[in-house]
């Protein structure tokens, strides 16, 4: 009996040895290594030697201003397009959940976005919203058509560029909100909706008293994730604004790491280990801050 | 005057107001989700229109045209010509078969260990397992990126493929899913002799064989789409993926600015996915209610 289980033990680790080695190489040492590059000050990538042990890495990405471009592009972007997205993607649930006809194919355009190729669709983008000298862009002509004065939202203002990525973000988000919503919303029990009717509950008041309580571990569980994703963007910015996203402004927090990491301002994995852990303590602060919010509200609900 | 107030006339009048209302409630749900699906169709469509456009005749539009009465096929020669589009394409399809047949084999052995058989420290190697779950992709890519550098893999098929094979959250999916199986088949197949690895694939496998495709059709789209990891590692075309064979196009194009040539790319690198959705819409929009996250 004992070498029966001492022999299946040992077979469980022969299971286990692919997975084991492909994280310990790829995920655990990789975590450990990212916090000792973040404090080796003046690492260099040619020798791999540093000249000491410290803070200044984190310092340096403090007061970087492409970095606090990166920081500031991606809080509007958050902002943005956490709510807008979760709110249009609501909506859409709302009204796919109330009709019968047609709801299927609705249903299959909707998540379309989801298995495009960001950087492919993202020209697409950019070939519809920008304006060259001999091309209005079809949106400058809509505007035009509108009234208004013709911009060009890939190398132009600020906030046109910005707004083409929040209108881009929500497009690639709204896929995945709207199927975790659908199938919320399908799986709220039919019983309290006819109790409600024939309590001759208004429709307000049916929404607000039985659905929205019904899927709001569903829409917490979304703006979660939505945070989370929302502050890892960088390839929607690449998609629309090319490679060289400090010089167009438009860079990200993920994308000043990999900035750091590779490419022409590249060779300072420090310098791209102490930014992606700042983000990773933002995203965390964030996170916990949702979760405590979610549990209020979701005791007062319950209340 | 008086046939107004007869109840029965107003009980239908009000009735007939309700009704009304309906309609203009459905109507209005119509419109907006006529207007959400125009606005997904559209760039797709723009994106085959202009790739049938030549490119003379797409320059010459100040004002861009909705349709175009002589389509051509031009664009797809250029895009096929001018840039090694087919071994963009060729690379990816070999990263993405092999990327997903590794992590299918390396997920399934641990799955079943986990999910199986017994071992001293079991639950403890789990919990571990599991807390990785929270690590974003962005901390560990750093070290990872020196770590092929060093052994010398940039631009190579195994520099691109042994990293991104490691995921713990497919392991806690079809361990979840492998649990689900009833003790008694695995005594049964004991007492006829199978082994373990002939319980897994002859018994386990075929019963859990929706997890595996919906594990399957989630890696394909990811290792389809995946652009940070291939940018970071190949600089040479020759081991390009389409994501960095479109940013290249982009970049450095067709020696011209060529739209119409750049969007037959994009038509190409899109479709394979699109028709793979087409196909098994249902099998893998459950599949991504289930274990999906993006955005």
């Amino acid at each position: 009996m004992k070498t029966k289980l001492r022999k299946s033990g040992f077979k469980a680790w022969l299971y286990l040895l692919p997975a084991i080695l492909f994280i310990c190489a790829f995920m655990v040492y990789p975590l450990i290594d990212v916090l000792v590059y973040s404090f080796e000050e003046g690492y260099n990538s040619a020798s791999e030697s540093y000249l000491g042990i410290g803070g200044y890495n984190y310092s340096f990405v403090l007061h970087d201003p492409y970095f606090l471009q990166a920081v500031k592009n991606t809080f509007i972007l958050v902002i943005i397009t956490v709510p807008v997205s979760t709110g249009l993607a609501l909506l859409i649930s709302l009204g796919l959940s109330s009709i019968t006809k047609l709801k299927e194919l609705y249903q299959t355009v909707f998540f379309l976005p989801y298995v495009t190729n960001t950087l492919a669709v993202g020209l697409v983008f950019m070939v519809l919203f920008r304006k060259t000298d001999y091309a209005e862009g079809l949106v400058n002509l809509l505007i035009t058509k509108l009234g208004g004065q013709p911009v060009d939202f890939i190398t132009g203002p600020y906030w046109a560029k910005m707004t083409v990525l929040c209108l881009y973000t929500v497009w690639i988000v709204l896929p995945f909100k709207i199927l975790i919503l659908t199938s919320a919303l399908a799986s709220v029990n039919q019983t309290y909706y006819n109790a409600a009717k024939l309590d001759g509950a208004s429709k307000g008041r049916i929404f607000t008293r039985i659905t929205l309580p019904m899927i709001s571990p569903m829409l917490f569980y979304l703006v979660i994730t939505g945070f989370i994703g929302a502050f890892k963007a960088y390839s929607d910015s690449v998609a629309l604004f090319g490679t060289d996203l400090n010089t167009a402004g438009m860079n990200t927090i993920v994308g000043y790491v990999y900035d750091m990491l590779y490419g022409n301002s590249g060779g300072y994995p420090s310098y791209a280990a102490a930014a992606a852990l700042i983000l990773f303590a933002i995203v965390l602060t964030i996170t916990v801050i949702n979760l405590a919010v979610s549990k209020k509200t979701g005791g007062r609900i319950g209340i | 005057m008086k046939k107004r107030d007869d109840p029965a006339t107003l009980a239908t009048a009000l009735e007939k107001k309700t009704r009304a209302a309906d309609v203009v409630r459905k109507s209005l749900i119509y419109l907006l989700l006529t207007v959400w699906a125009l606005a997904v169709i559209f760039p797709f469509y723009w994106m085959i229109l202009t790739s049938f456009k030549s490119y003379s005749a797409y320059s010459d539009e100040l004002v861009p045209k909705f349709f175009t009465l002589t389509p051509t096929g031009e664009n797809y020669g250029t895009a096929f010509s001018a840039v090694p589009l087919a071994k963009y394409f060729l690379n990816t399809l070999l990263f993405t078969v092999a990327t997903t047949l590794i992590m299918l084999a390396v997920s399934i052995l641990a799955a079943f260990a986990f999910a199986r058989l017994e071992f001293k420290g079991k639950d403890l190697l789990f919990t571990l397992f599991l807390s990785l779950m929270m690590i974003p992709n962005e901390l560990v890519i750093i070290t990872n990126y020196q770590t092929v550098t060093n052994l010398g893999m940039r631009n190579t098929f195994s520099g691109l493929i042994l990293p991104s094979v490691a995921s713990v959250f497919y392991i806690y999916l079809l361990r979840e899913n492998f649990r689900q199986i009833p003790d008694e088949l695995y005594k049964a197949a004991k007492v006829d002799g199978t082994s373990d690895f002939g319980y897994l694939v002859k018994v386990m496998l075929p019963i859990c064989s929706p997890t595996v495709v919906t594990i399957t059709i989630l890696k394909v789209i990811e290792c389809w789409n995946s652009y940070v990891w291939p940018r970071l590692i190949t600089d040479d075309q020759q081991y390009f993926l389409v994501s960095n064979g479109i940013q290249e196009i982009r970049e450095h194009g067709f020696g011209r600015e060529n739209i119409p040539a750049m969007m037959a790319a994009v038509v190409v690198i899109s479709v394979p996915l699109i028709i793979l959705f087409l196909v098994f819409h249902k099998k893998i929009m459950e599949g991504v209610s289930r274990g999906g996250t993006k955005g």
